[in-house]
C-alpha cells in the first residue's frame, strides 16, 4: 500500500533535544512510510516520550526537522498536526462524557462540526465496534475499550498518520493482541502510516519496521528481522540487548 | 470497509493552512460545549463554588454588618447594606476561584490528558488558549448570576440593567484572573496543589483589595496597605463589577483591567508557546513524561 512516490507518512531527521543539562535525544533521524507499521522500541527513559511530545508539538525541537507528510511541523504547523492522529500514553478520554460527546469534542477541535461530525463519530464507533455504547459515559469501558475509543477519536479527522505511546499499557493480554490486530488492519486496508512506541519486545513481528531507541539515539533502523540478523543474535530481543548495551538476560550475573 | 477508505481520503481533513472562519467557530463551540457537559456531570464543583461566596453573604456579612458602617461612597447614593456593599467583591471571588482553579488543572491534575489533546488541534495555540478561558469564563457567569438571584432574596437589589452591564464586564473580569492562572501555572512549579495557590495568591489577592471593605477604611488602618490594595488589578475588577451591577461604568477601571487582562493574555501565550515557555523547559506537563 505503500504511496507512489509520495513524502513519508513521518519524517524526523536531525532532531536533538535537551532539558537543561539532559540530553533527551541526540540526532534523532527515523522515517514511517505511508502503509507500513513501524514500531519504536525502547526502555522506559529512551527518549519515546520526548520525541512523541515533539511531534505533537507539544514543544519544538531545538534542531532538525520533523515532516508529516511533508509538512513541516514548525514552519506549517496546522497542516501537520490536520494530517497526524494521536493515542497518548496517559488516558486523555473525559470519562463523564459519553462515548459520542468526546468523539464530537475532537472533530470540534479539527473543526468538523455538525451532522459531518456525527456521521463520522458513528461510522469510527461501528469501526472499533463500540456502536451501541455510543451514549454510555466513557467510565463505564473496560481498559481495553478505551484505548479503542481513542483510537477511533484519533482518526476521525482523517489523519494519514497515526501516533501511538504505549498504548497497550495496562491491558491484559486479549485486550492487547486484539489492539495491536486493529492497528495492524488500519495500516493494512487504509495504507496508513503508524508509529507505535512501546518497550514490549513481543509485540513487534518480524516484518514490521523497528526503530530502537536508546538514551536519546537511533541504534538500529530497518525491518525487525533482518535487524536481528544483521546482530548475528537468535531472536529480537537477544539483538535488542545487544543494541542497547545490556548482556543477554541469560549471561546476567545476579 | 470501503466506507471508510473514503471517510480516510483527505477530503476534510487539509483545512490548512488558511483554516476557514466557520472551523474557528466550530472550535470554539466544542470547547465551550464540553465545559458545559463538564459542568453538568460535575454539579459538586458547582454548589462549592456557590456555597463559597453565600456563606460569606449570609454569615460574614451579617456579623460584619455592626462593625463597618458603610458611608456613602461612589456608586452608591445613600447608606448601603454592608451585604450590598460585599455582593460585587464575592463575584470577584467566585471568578477569583473559578479563574485559578480552572486554568491550574489544566496543567496540574486531571485535565492534563485534555490539555494534550487541546494542543494537537492544528488551530493556533493561542486561539485554543483563548477559547479554554472563555469556556472557562461562561462556566463562572453562570455562577455570578445565581449567586446574585440567591443574594437579591438577601436584599441586595441592583437595577435590572446593572445586570445586563454586569455581563460584559464580567467576560473581561473573567478573562483577566483566567490568564492570570495561566501565567502562574507557568511560573511557579512548587504551587502543585490548590491550598497552596488559596494561601499564596487567593487570599492576599482577595484580602488587599477592595472587596470586603472600602479602601479608605484600609487608608485609616495603615497607608502602605491602602497603596498595595489600589495597585491589585483585582481591586479595580471588583470596583468595575460594583458599578457595573449598578449600572454605571468606571472607566479608570475599565482601562486598567482591560490592560491587565491584554498583559496576562500576551504572558500566557508566550508561556505556552511551542519555541519558548514552561512545556519546552520541563518536557510537558507531569504525569506526561
Amino acid at each position: 500500500m505503500e504511496t507512489d512516490g509520495g513524502p513519508a507518512a513521518l519524517s524526523v531527521s536531525g532532531v536533538s533535544h535537551a532539558f537543561g543539562a539532559r540530553r533527551a535525544l541526540v540526532d534523532v533521524g527515523l522515517e514511517v512510510p505511508a502503509g507500513a507499521f513501524t514500531a519504536l522500541l525502547g526502555l522506559n527513559g529512551a527518549g519515546k516520550t520526548t520525541l512523541f511530545s515533539l511531534v505533537t508539538r507539544l514543544y519544538d525541537s531545538r534542531s532538525g526537522s520533523i515532516r508529516v507528510l511533508g509538512h513541516d511541523m514548525r514552519t506549517a504547523s496546522a497542516a501537520a498536526l490536520s494530517r497526524l492522529g494521536v493515542v497518548f500514553q496517559a488516558r486523555t478520554l473525559d470519562l463523564d462524557l459519553t462515548l459520542q460527546q468526546n468523539l464530537l469534542y475532537h472533530a470540534a477541535l479539527h473543526g468538523i462540526g455538525g451532522r459531518e461530525a456525527r456521521a463520522r463519530a458513528a461510522r469510527l464507533l461501528a469501526r472499533v465496534g463500540l456502536a451501541e455504547r455510543a451514549r454510555d459515559p466513557a467510565r463505564d469501558l473496560s481498559g481495553g475499550q478505551m484505548r479503542r475509543l481513542e483510537i477511533a477519536r484519533a482518526l476521525l479527522h482523517s489523519p494519514r498518520l497515526l501516533l501511538l505511546d504505549e498504548p497497550t499499557v495496562g491491558l491484559d493480554v486479549e485486550a492487547r493482541r486484539s489492539l495491536l490486530r486493529e492497528v495492524r488492519r488500519l495500516v493494512a486496508e487504509e495504507g496508513l502510516g503508524v508509529l507505535w512506541a512501546t518497550h514490549l519486545i513481543d509485540e513487534i513481528e518480524p516484518g514490521d519496521r523497528l526503530v530502537v531507541l536508546d538514551e536519546g539515539r537511533v541504534r538500529a533502523s530497518g525491518v525487525a528481522g533482518e535487524i536481528v540478523a544483521r546482530s548475528g543474535q537468535g531472536s529480537l530481543e537477544a539483538a535488542f540487548m545487544r543494541l542497547v548495551g545490556e548482556a543477554p538476560a541469560g549471561d546476567r550475573a545476579a | 470497509m470501503s466506507d471508510l477508505a473514503a471517510l480516510a481520503t483527505p477530503v476534510a481533513a487539509p483545512r490548512a493552512p488558511g483554516l476557514p472562519l466557520s472551523g474557528y467557530a466550530v472550535c470554539l463551540g466544542g470547547i465551550v460545549w464540553r465545559e458545559g457537559l463538564r459542568f453538568l456531570s460535575q454539579r459538586g464543583r458547582f454548589f462549592s463554588a456557590l456555597v463559597r461566596p453565600l456563606v460569606w453573604l449570609f454569615i460574614f456579612a451579617a456579623g460584619f454588618r455592626a462593625v463597618l458602617g458603610v458611608s456613602i461612597i461612589p456608586p452608591y447614593e445613600t447608606y448601603v447594606l454592608y451585604e450590598v456593599y460585599v455582593a460585587p467583591g464575592l463575584v470577584g471571588m467566585i471568578q477569583l476561584f473559578n479563574g485559578l482553579q480552572s486554568s491550574l488543572s489544566m496543567v496540574y491534575d486531571r485535565e492534563v490528558g485534555a490539555m494534550r489533546i487541546l494542543l494537537v488541534s492544528p488551530f493556533p495555540r493561542s486561539f485554543l488558549l483563548l477559547s479554554k478561558l472563555v469556556a472557562g469564563v461562561c462556566v463562572s457567569l453562570l455562577q455570578a448570576y445565581v449567586f446574585l438571584a440567591i443574594a437579591y432574596l438577601w436584599e441586595v437589589e441592583p437595577p435590572l440593567h446593572g445586570y445586563l452591564l454586569l455581563l460584559p464586564v464580567l467576560m473581561l473580569t473573567g478573562l483577566m484572573l483566567g490568564a492570570l492562572g495561566l501565567v502562574l501555572s507557568s511560573l511557579f512549579r512548587q504551587l502543585e496543589n490548590f491550598a497552596s495557590v488559596m494561601n499564596f495568591v487567593i487570599f492576599p489577592t482577595f484580602f488587599a483589595s477592595s472587596a470586603l471593605y472600602p479602601l479608605w477604611r484600609m487608608r485609616e488602618a495603615s497607608p502602605l496597605l491602602y497603596e498595595i490594595c489600589r495597585l491589585n488589578p483585582f481591586t479595580h475588577a471588583v470596583e468595575l463589577i460594583r458599578f457595573a451591577l449598578h449600572g454605571q461604568i468606571e472607566w479608570t477601571a475599565l482601562g486598567i483591567v482591560s490592560g491587565v487582562t491584554a498583559m496576562l493574555l500576551g504572558l500566557a501565550f508566550a508561556a505556552y508557546n511551542p519555541s519558548k515557555g514552561l512545556m519546552m523547559r520541563r518536557g510537558g506537563p507531569p504525569g506526561a513524561a
